[in-house]
């Protein structure tokens, strides 16, 4: 009888802790992977910084950063610009991609980008552009 | 043998109420955590823009640090006229 409730609890404690473990999630998770975007993301703001001053390059609604005018940056600087706007966006889609995963929660990484998208732009420095609900352009 | 059945259901009640109870717990954690995902992408923002605890040139006043005519005398509050 005894043996037979004991069994019982731990079932039920291993059961209720294993699917709460599972299903806990650490959005501020850091892995190696995330460490290494970030890192990667830090280096290139240094690059990207005039460009977002001078409204050449500006923040979108959905996470991501787009050559907003064309005209403020050189022709001969045109190409690596777009490069590194390609770069980006591209460690961008990785950075939430991974947190999503790090949580095992890949169906997230919609919503983190969301939700990034819509931190990058309340926190972009002032006379930076940033896109409004409609896609249109604003300067902050 | 009566007891042994009512042991068995018993067993059955308890199993059946583990696997509820850890069903409820997952559907309740699904929803996206908002909250968390907003403080999560402030600390990668704030390393990434290098917003804080890095280099800060001057942290008191970030609204206009080229101003080199008023520095200092900003102890003097207009308490009595």
């Amino acid at each position: 009888m005894k043996p037979l409730f004991v069994k019982i609890l731990w079932l039920v404690a291993s059961l209720t802790g294993a699917s709460q473990a599972f299903a806990q999630a650490n959005l501020e998770i850091n892995t190696p992977g995330i460490a290494a975007i970030q890192s990667s993301m830090q280096k290139r703001h240094a690059e990207l910084a005039p460009l977002y001053g001078s409204g050449a390059v500006g923040l979108t609604r959905d996470g991501n950063v787009a050559l907003r005018d064309a005209a403020a940056v050189p022709l001969p600087q045109r190409a690596a610009v777009n490069a590194l706007i390609a770069a980006e966006n591209q460690d961008r889609a990785a950075l939430y991609r991974e947190i999503a995963r790090a949580n095992n929660r890949p169906e997230w990484e919609g919503e983190i980008r969301n939700t990034f998208g819509q931190r990058w732009i309340d926190r972009a420095q002032p006379g930076w552009y940033v896109q409004n609900a409609g896609g249109a352009w604003i300067k902050k | 043998m009566t007891a042994l059945a009512k042991n068995r259901r018993v067993l059955l009640g308890v199993l059946t109420g583990a696997a509820l109870m850890s069903a409820g717990c997952v559907t309740i954690n699904i929803y996206f955590p908002a909250a968390a995902a907003e403080k999560a992408a402030d600390r990668i923002i704030d390393e990434v823009w290098q917003l804080k605890g890095g280099v800060p040139s001057s942290p008191p006043s970030p609204s206009s640090p080229s101003s080199p005519s008023s520095p200092a005398p900003k102890s003097d509050k207009p308490a009595a006229k």
